[in-house]
């Protein structure tokens, strides 16, 4: 597993997304089965490994080497797998000529190996492996493998070694098991396409582009539906009948990873014999008394392995439904978009659960009319969902349902940001490619004669402002902290940065007692004096006026469309 | 071996009229005795008998130099004694007029200087690197300046000198330290190449030693197309080239070249990677050559996406076996992670103590734009 491990250190240190995919399709074109099935299961979350935990690698190493320098040692990597890793004896000579093992002897060896066994198996690879190696190896033995690769890349990756568009893999995905030999064999075009058995596919969904408002000069609002814009997560629920005639479902994230286990309350109801067997797509939010929660109480719910019905209980999960993509064996989503939309209201209405509902349409004559509703939803007939609406969506009447994100039929249209004038506080390097800039920036407002801070925001501008701002900020530096410059900030003196942001949230973890959501800087305020920056009062207005009450002017309103 | 009897020539000062000298060396204020050979002032390592310091962060008037490193070689002495390698890089660096007089000294070659039998030999470092040795009645120390003895085809090998003092660095005195073999993390950089054929590759490398001994690599890896240098690396570059170390085309790289690279092999100063020089590249991939790149937590601060294990000093591994092949029986650790290589000696039954001294940093972390701080 050394090649695999080579890869993984690659890709850790590779920050571009076309980079990686090419590290990726290049370890999978050049490795052989079933060695880069595994990988591809380690890399996608699909291998449970039986975990060894840290006091068995403490162990081991502690039988190896010296204590104090061990103590040292880990003491200055600051990580426990890293530390062995680099710290492991050279082997004995009798074991210099075997073979490391590869990550396919690592899965099944795991597999059959007993408690008492593990020590001794463990040790003998780490005398195999090189550096990097051993510290994969721990790293996946241990559960704490983080490789900055989502499963949707990596299958990417696998998709490209055939010209496949990775939605083909991601919708045969679920039917697939590691080593994925007939996966390879048909992407490399030796063999047919694996059939898809699994009765709960996941369908790549169809995503939106951002409208710019020039757009609307091109867009016909003739043509479009408008929806709201949900600020909860994108889900694609899935209900089926297995082979022996079981009611089975399942809950996708976007990105086609399976979170049905922190959604019981949801898959209670999917599994109901009346529910019948449909695909759809929607957004899962907790509603409470038919009040649409932030997302911040949606939070609560996520990122679950265990969810106790009194949470569930607490925080009621539910889906607004917007898409039906398949209905009892039927694929609609060749269909425009009206008519799968009558298909899902005719089966939301069919259906009759209160966890699931349709996402409301906005009625619109024209795009200034939509243009108010973005403004205030409320005005629109929002009234208790304006919490938890992020923007409008617009559909394309007669579009099909496209996976990926195909130009010109779905946009969204989010609401106008608040804006602060905050001052520039502490500036840090950026990594990998941006480590040359100055790219990450915290900034605080006046409360009373002192600078809090309130969030951080990453660089957005032209080369031109970048080596501005650099050389003001060398200029401006206080004090240095590792890679983090104090400026030289006060009333008299300080860089004014306007401020773009979604939300707002209170938060304990920051000194200002408050949090934004999406910071950006909108622009530099080089002739604006620091003392004229914003007191935290202005934040504190808004967060009590409830979020989503903004006392922004519409930039839309005067623009001519 | 010639002695070197230029103009600058000083020879007759170091062979050394006889001098008084303090015998009750522990009455020297600021002074620590290490041995009657060696002692420890503020200046640096100083041995009394023969009145000289070496690699002195100070000025003083007699300076023996390991090598060209600038913590070691530092302008200014009243006289300096040093390879031939050394003084010309010490006069490519400070131009020619850093001290008074220069005497060099071959290695191998021995020099008396009021009774004590001074030689210098290969460190195995960077071009010229010596290792000092002093002989005197009561028994023998060597300093080893910075030393490595992994694969260099730019210097001369490191050669063990068997003594009863070894003063030692410990740069990489952690046994977390163990470095790879250089060829293969060039081999990594050719991966990379070949991979992403469209990017210009970006090397970080100390000027002196490291960027020459990554592009000699590069050449006997088969890598034949041109090699582009940063400016700050051209002097250097050169001289290496005219003391007959081939490292084929070597091409500077000028201001608008840089837009046109991709594909190519740059090698500059490790703080060019961090500056906006570094951005006019195409798609750079910014690889680091350096012992550092060991640890992952190091490789990320500094935003490098191809690390390369290469260093010029001692691993974990050698730095041990060098202690333990030299029959040394006390061990002075003059700057690096002294604790854990004095522990180890400790452990081991031999004397051994941290010196702690000031001024030596240590170029494989070096971050300024020159490379050379
Ligand atoms: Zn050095």
């Amino acid at each position: 597993m050394n090649r695999f491990a080579h890869l993984l250190d690659a890709l850790a240190y590779e920050p571009s997304r076309n980079n990686k995919l090419r590290l990726l399709a290049d370890y999978f074109r050049n490795t052989p089965d079933p060695e880069r099935g595994f990988a591809l299961a380690a890399m996608t979350g699909a291998l449970s490994f039986k975990h060894a935990k840290p006091a068995l690698i403490r162990a081991l190493i502690a039988e190896r080497t010296d204590p104090v320098l061990f103590a040292m040692s880990y003491d200055y990597v600051g990580d426990l797998s890293e530390t062995v890793a680099l710290l492991w004896p050279a082997p004995q000579t009798e074991r210099r000529n075997v073979a490391p093992p590869s990550l396919a002897d690592v899965v099944h060896a795991l597999d059959q190996t007993g408690k008492a066994q593990l020590p001794q198996l463990l040790a003998s690879w780490l005398d195999d492996l090189d550096e990097t190696g051993r510290w994969a190896l721990l790293k996946l033995i241990t559960g704490g493998l983080r490789i900055g690769v989502s499963a949707r890349l990596a299958k990417t990756a696998v998709a490209a070694l055939g010209d496949f568009a990775p939605n083909e893999i991601e919708e045969l995905w679920h039917g697939l098991v590691p080593p994925y030999l007939d996966l390879f064999a048909w992407v490399e075009g030796h063999q047919e396409r694996p059939k898809a058995n699994d009765p709960l596919p996941f369908r790549t969904p169809m995503l939106a582009h951002a409208l710019d408002e020039a757009d609307f000069d091109k867009l016909d609002p003739a043509d479009f539906c408008a929806e709201w814009k949900w600020d909860g997560i994108r889900v694609q629920a899935v209900a089926g009948t297995d082979e022996d005639g079981r009611r089975v479902a399942r809950l996708y994230s976007r990105n086609g990873e399976d979170i049905s286990k922190s959604f019981p309350d949801l898959m209670e109801m999917l599994c109901e014999p009346h529910f019948g067997d449909v695909s759809l797509d929607g957004e899962l939010l907790v509603v409470i008394e038919g009040a649409v929660q932030s997302f911040g109480t949606l939070q609560q719910r996520l990122n679950r392995k265990n969810v106790t019905q009194k949470l569930a209980a607490q925080y009621p999960a539910h889906i607004r439904a917007y898409d039906l993509l398949a209905e009892n064996g039927e694929d609609l989503r060749e269909l425009p978009f009206v008519d799968r939309r009558a298909r899902l209201e005719s089966f939301v209405e069919r259906l009759g659960q209160s966890r699931l509902d349709l996402s409301p349409q906005i009625a619109f004559g024209d795009w200034p009319a939509l243009a108010q509703a973005r403004r205030d939803p409320a005005s629109a007939g929002a009234t208790a969902a304006a919490e938890a609406i992020e923007g409008v969506m617009l559909k394309r009447r007669d579009c099909a349902y496209v996976p990926g994100r195909p130009k010109g039929l779905w946009f969204k249209w989010k609401r106008d940001p608040f804006n602060v004038d905050a001052v520039l506080m502490y500036a840090q390097r950026g990594h990998g490619r941006r480590s040359s800039f100055y790219s990450d920036f915290t900034f605080g407002v006046w409360k009373g004669t002192e600078l809090v801070p309130v969030g951080k925001a990453y660089f957005g501008f032209t080369d031109a402002e970048l080596k501005e701002l650099d050389r003001y900020i060398r200029n401006h530096t206080r004090n240095r902290f590792g890679p983090v410059r104090e400026l030289d900030f006060s009333a008299e003196q300080g860089l004014v940065l306007e401020i773009a942001f979604e939300g707002l949230q209170r938060s304990t973890r920051h000194k200002s007692g408050l949090a934004m959501r999406f910071p950006r800087i909108a622009r530099i305020r080089w002739d604006k004096p620091a003392a004229q920056a914003d007191q935290i009062e202005v934040l504190e207005t808004w967060l009590d006026a409830g979020l989503r009450q903004r006392a922004s002017s519409a930039t839309y309103g005067q623009k001519t469309l | 071996m010639p002695v070197s009897r230029g103009k600058t020539s000083c020879f007759t000062l170091w062979s050394g009229i006889p001098r008084v000298i303090g015998v009750e060396l522990t009455y020297l204020s600021g002074q620590m005795a290490l041995s009657d050979l060696l002692t420890l002032t503020p200046a640096g390592l100083y041995c009394p008998v023969a009145d000289v310091h070496i690699d002195p962060v100070r000025p003083v008037p007699r300076a023996l130099i390991t090598h060209g490193h600038s913590d070691h070689a530092r302008a200014g002495h009243a006289q300096v004694l040093a390879t031939r390698e050394t003084l010309a890089i010490m006069g490519l660096r400070y131009g020619a007029q850093f001290c008074q007089s220069q005497q060099a000294l071959a290695y191998g070659e021995r020099v008396g200087l009021n009774g004590i039998d001074v030689s210098f030999h290969p460190a195995g470092h960077v071009l010229g690197s010596a290792q000092i040795r002093l002989q005197g009645p009561s028994g023998c120390v060597v300093v080893s300046g910075d030393y490595k003895r992994a694969y260099d085809p730019t210097c001369a090998p490191f050669e063990l000198v068997r003594c009863d003092a070894f003063v030692t660095e410990a740069t990489f005195g952690l046994p977390v330290f163990r470095h790879p073999d250089a060829v293969g993390e060039v081999a990594k950089l050719l991966r990379s190449c070949a991979l992403f054929p469209e990017r210009a590759h970006l090397v970080g490398a100390y000027s002196l030693g490291k960027a020459q001994r990554v592009m000699k690599l590069l050449r006997l890896a088969g890598w034949d197309r041109p090699i582009w240098i940063h400016g700050a690396l051209e002097k250097i570059t050169q001289f290496y080239q005219s003391e007959g170390i081939d490292l084929g085309d070597i091409r500077k790289v000028s201001a608008a070249d840089r837009a046109t690279l991709a594909g190519e092999m740059i090698i500059c100063p490790p703080g060019q990677l961090a500056d906006l020089w570094s951005r006019k590249f195409p798609d750079p991939v910014t690889a680091f050559a350096s012992g550092w790149m060991r640890v992952r937590a190091r490789a990320r601060q500094r935003g490098i996406e191809l690390p390369l294990v290469i260093s010029d000093h001692v691993d974990w591994d050698d730095l041990c076996a060098t202690i333990t092949e030299t029959g040394a029986s006390e061990i002075w650790v003059t700057h690096g992670a002294e604790e854990a290589i004095v522990h180890w000696c400790q452990s081991r039954g031999l004397d051994a103590r941290p010196l702690n001294i000031l001024g030596y940093g240590d170029e494989e972390a070096d971050t300024s734009s020159e490379g050379e701080a």
